[in-house]
């Protein structure tokens, strides 16, 4: 039996195509009508409403608090001032990703951690004699993503004018229907966009302020489907789908190093030990086998493979996540798009892929595998950065 | 918004466009794109021609004239990079039919959901609506070769145009005996009997019919209709076909993207710049002359505007032949249908017992039996605008709230029909048009009843406020009717479809040639290759 998020009763009332997913052990709703075109649309051009409680989530308390997240973090969580977020990720002790999520610094020994898979273990496992208490408070809290260009209105309107001036990955604790909420402008469509924490028992309530102020901002509750399509032209990567922890690949092949997976970003290095940190300063001396990149189809020569077989293009009606071959100039198989999506807003066909370190740079012609009819064919792509979409509304006040 | 100058920078060209609508700045993309010397030319302060955004209500943006999106060539889009320069297109995934005291119809974006909705009238018709679907997409991939090319001319021996005519032969025959036959039928049958061949219930027949006859002067059930109905079933987006959508921020967004891809290239854009004539030389086009007196000379001038404007009016029948003026005075632009935008405070109540506005965020078509849409036309025959007309409402508010302010919306209602020439002449429709604002509103009341308490203001269009705002003859949304003898190697006239025109130097980029109107773009983009490729510029 999956669990219920406590917007259960809102969500299963709006989701009328009854099309609902199991994430990380929650009913999710994949999409709220048959398609989830519109709910798409709304993430871009009003404000989708989803459900983000399955995310795990913990609680950091204690004055060891910040000593521990530093050790674990591949990012130094030591400079995260009050009152912001930031994203990050975490590596095994040989810089092998295990997951991805954001840390939130609430009060000077108070920080809340999101996490893609459960990961209680691995922060007890590091606490030790720290002076710290860890909380799982994944089934206490329910969050909701309010993401879209009109998220902001909508947010001012249901708890005030605070939310106006919040900035990109900052944090601010507010109320909405007279319920206490913690309010992050953070999410993963890649747009402007807030991530709204409260009490389950407060869940509803916010709930339906939320609905009830985006009524004239054509807010709409939004699933899954289109989070993907959103957060693949946004160049997010997905555990389980763009990599796989460390914890769950049965081979060393199939593990990724942050470098790899383009999160170089996050890594900082020089500073206190941190877990994996030996591994992920040779790897930046040496350089990494692996390079994460987005990859844009040649439409034209996409639309000729079809036309081979007297057909129009065919695209997926949403994003995929089945595994397809990369190949270089030479035919020889150079890496794999891991997955992908038409953009409605960008019209390119595109993915993520991760390919053997050969310094590719923006602009390089590949070749991916298409299937048409049954048979599979090499399409040319261009390399490019993953981060197809990214409006200046995303960061901008 | 873009800011545009009033008066060009220099005062010779390589080529200049008369007219800033859609059409005319693909065209200049192109050409500037190719490195050519461009100017666009607009009479109004706003560029887009009929394909414009204006906040006639404060605060509410009305796509004043063209209000949806669908025939735009994907191409265009990636050639003139026009996402990076704003393009922004929503699709519509539903078409509503209401009826007084039902739900009404719904077709969606789903098969089944739609099939299910149509079994409420007809279990056949549900059955064949997918595969008539079928059918219709079949016949678009053939019609998207068509329009996608320049029309081949059937009358040459050139063997370039003899191979043109045996490939689109050749695309003809590879249909199979079935789809040929449709075709055919398509292109002779009303739209009313060819859907007959496959549907028996109303409202999904006049309903569907009705795009037949949008833009025309014809009733559903006149002969020829059929095929205005499939040029409104291939368009595409994202290779959809039969997808429509908005553009955000209006229909003039188009425009705007079309015009910034222009400038990004190198093309000048002016505006409040009306041309006066065509400087003509030796027979040859050198130049233009605006009203304000000013005189720019380009070796090529491309008119943007509709062949009877073009040639009647800026260059003037004695400079042209005969036979050619002939042909266009008889080129039929008779205007049909008027505009009705409204700024509302809420979205009206269809009273349709339907949760939620889902079904709203498409098109809403009224067009509840074939007799009442013939009926219409009955009307419009003898000079008068249609009491009850058929009407195509679309709120697109609803899908992209950034044309109203919030909780506000706009309504654009497509009205045919209004006859240019109405029984009192054109000229009196001033006097007229406040009744046909009414009798739309009156129609629209039948079906959401607190319509008129909705309405903050509005804005009524008749062809004849058309033709005077955009300049488009007798207000033809097309320029000139969608007929088969006004189509391909016949649009405008015979002998004169590949943007050529009898003046050396002076061309046609816009809905009046092939492949007609809608907001496409491709006689914009073909005309401008066809300059490119045959040394036109």
């Amino acid at each position: 039996m999956l669990r219920k998020s406590p917007f259960h009763e809102r969500t299963s009332q709006f989701c009328t195509s009854m099309n609902w997913k199991d994430w990380a052990g929650y009913y999710a709703v994949a999409s709220y009508d048959t398609n989830h075109d519109q709910e798409y649309f709304a993430y871009r051009h009003a404000a989708g409403l989803m459900d983000a409680t399955p995310l795990f989530k913990y609680e950091v308390k204690g004055p060891d608090s910040l000593n521990l997240l530093s050790r674990i973090m591949a990012k130094d969580i030591g400079k995260l001032r009050l009152g912001r977020v930031t994203y990050c990720c975490w590596c095994d002790d040989d810089g092998k990703i295990l997951d991805d999520g954001t840390v939130a610094r609430l009060g000077m020994d108070h920080f809340r951690v999101t996490a893609a898979e459960p990961f209680l273990h691995w922060f007890l496992q590091n606490a030790r004699t720290l002076n710290v208490t860890i909380e799982d408070i994944t089934a206490k809290f329910g969050i909701l993503a309010l993401q879209g260009p009109l998220s902001r209105e909508i947010l001012v309107h249901a708890a005030g004018g605070e939310v106006a001036t919040l900035r990109f990955f900052r944090l601010i604790e507010t109320r909405i229907d007279g319920r206490n909420v913690t309010i992050t402008r953070t999410g993963y469509t890649g747009d402007l966009g807030y991530e709204i924490w409260c009490g389950n028992s407060d869940a509803i309530a916010v709930y339906d302020a939320l609905i009830e102020s985006g009524k004239n901002y054509q807010i709409m509750p939004a699933g899954l489907a289109a989070l993907d399509v959103a957060r693949i032209e946004a160049g997010f990567i997905m555990n389980g789908v763009d990599y796989f922890s460390a914890n769950h690949c049965l081979i060393d092949s199939q593990k990724s190093t942050p470098y790899e997976l383009g999160l170089g970003w996050s890594v900082n290095l020089e500073r206190d030990c941190f877990i994996g940190q030996k591994a992920l300063q040779a790897e930046k001396e040496t350089g990494s086998s692996w390079q994460f990149v987005g990859l844009e189809y040649d439409w034209e020569a996409f639309e000729e493979i079809f036309a081979r077989f007297d057909l129009p293009p065919q695209t997926h009606s949403g994003a995929w996540r089945t595994a397809v071959p990369v190949y270089g100039r030479s035919g020889k198989q150079v890496g794999q798009a891991t997955s992908g999506a038409w953009s409605p807003t960008l019209k390119k066909n595109l993915a993520l892929a991760s390919l053997r370190n050969d310094d590719y740079s923006k602009g390089d012609a590949l070749f991916i595998e298409v299937t048409a009819e049954y048979e599979r064919k090499r399409c040319p792509v261009r390399v490019s950065d993953p981060m197809f979409f990214n409006p200046e509304r995303k960061r901008g006040k | 918004m873009m800011k545009t100058a009033s008066k060009p920078n220099s005062s010779t060209y390589d080529a200049i466009v008369i007219g800033g609508g859609h059409n005319g700045l693909v065209c200049a993309a192109y050409l500037a794109k190719a490195g050519k010397k461009v100017l666009a030319v607009e009479k109004r302060p706003v560029l887009g021609g009929a394909a414009v955004s204006e906040e006639t209500v404060p605060g509410f943006t009305f796509s004043t004239f063209s209000y949806v999106v669908s025939l735009f060539r994907p191409q265009i889009i990636r050639q003139l990079d026009l996402v990076k320069h704003g393009l922004q297109i929503i699709p519509m995934e539903t078409t509503y039919n209401p009826i007084p005291g039902d739900a009404g119809l719904v077709r969606w974006a789903d098969g089944g959901r739609t099939r299910n909705e149509i079994a409420r009238f007809s279990k056949k018709d549900a059955s064949l609506y997918s595969e008539f679907g079928l059918s219709m997409g079949r016949l678009s991939r053939f019609t998207k070769n068509v329009i996608d090319t320049p029309a081949p001319e059937p009358a040459s021996l050139n063997p370039k145009e003899l191979f043109k005519l045996l490939k689109m032969g050749k695309l003809f025959k590879d249909f199979d005996a079935d789809m040929r036959y449709l075709n055919v039928k398509l292109m002779t049958m009303s739209a009313v009997d060819f859907l007959e061949e496959w549907f028996e219930s109303e409202p999904l027949l006049p309903s569907m019919a009705g795009s037949g006859i949008i833009g025309t002067f014809l009733g559903i059930r006149s002969p020829g209709t059929a095929y205005v109905l499939l040029h409104h079933y291939m368009g595409e987006i994202d290779g959809a076909f039969r997808a429509w959508g908005f553009s955000k921020g209006g229909t003039g967004q188009i425009s705007l993207a079309c015009a910034r891809a222009a400038v990004s290239f190198g093309a000048e854009i002016i505006t409040d710049a009306a041309v006066e004539r065509v400087k003509i030389r030796n027979g040859r086009a050198v130049g233009v002359v605006l009203e304000n007196g000013g005189e720019i000379n380009a070796r090529t001038v491309i008119s943007g505007l509709d062949p009877n404007r073009t040639f009647l009016k800026l260059v003037g029948e004695d400079e042209l032949p005969a036979s050619f003026v002939g042909q266009i005075k008889r080129y039929k632009n008779r205007g049909s249908s008027g505009k009705v935008n409204l700024a509302l405070s809420r979205v009206p109540n269809f009273e349709d017992g339907r949760p939620g506005l889902q079904h709203l965020k498409g098109d809403i078509t009224i067009a509840p039996s074939i007799d009442y849409v013939e009926r219409a036309y009955d009307e419009a025959k003898y000079g008068e605008f249609s009491r009850r007309p058929f009407l195509n409402i679309v709120i697109p508010s609803l899908s992209d709230p950034s044309v109203a302010p919030p909780g506000k919306h706009v309504l654009s209602a497509f009205v045919q029909y209004a006859p240019y020439n109405i029984r009192e002449g054109a000229g009196k429709w001033p006097e007229k048009r406040e009744a046909f604002g009414d009798a739309v509103i009156d129609t629209i009341e039948e079906y959401a009843p607190d319509i008129r308490d909705c309405i903050i203001d509005k804005q009524v269009l008749s062809p004849w406020d058309i033709e005077k705002m955009t300049g488009l003859t007798e207000g033809n949304i097309f320029q000139g009717e969608l007929s088969l003898e006004q189509l391909a190697f016949l649009r405008p006239v015979a002998e004169w479809s590949r943007y050529r025109s009898p003046i050396n130097g002076l061309w046609m980029c816009a809905s009046g040639t092939h492949p007609g109107g809608g907001v496409m773009g491709a006689p914009g983009e073909l005309a401008a290759k066809t300059m490119l490729k045959e040394g036109g510029v």
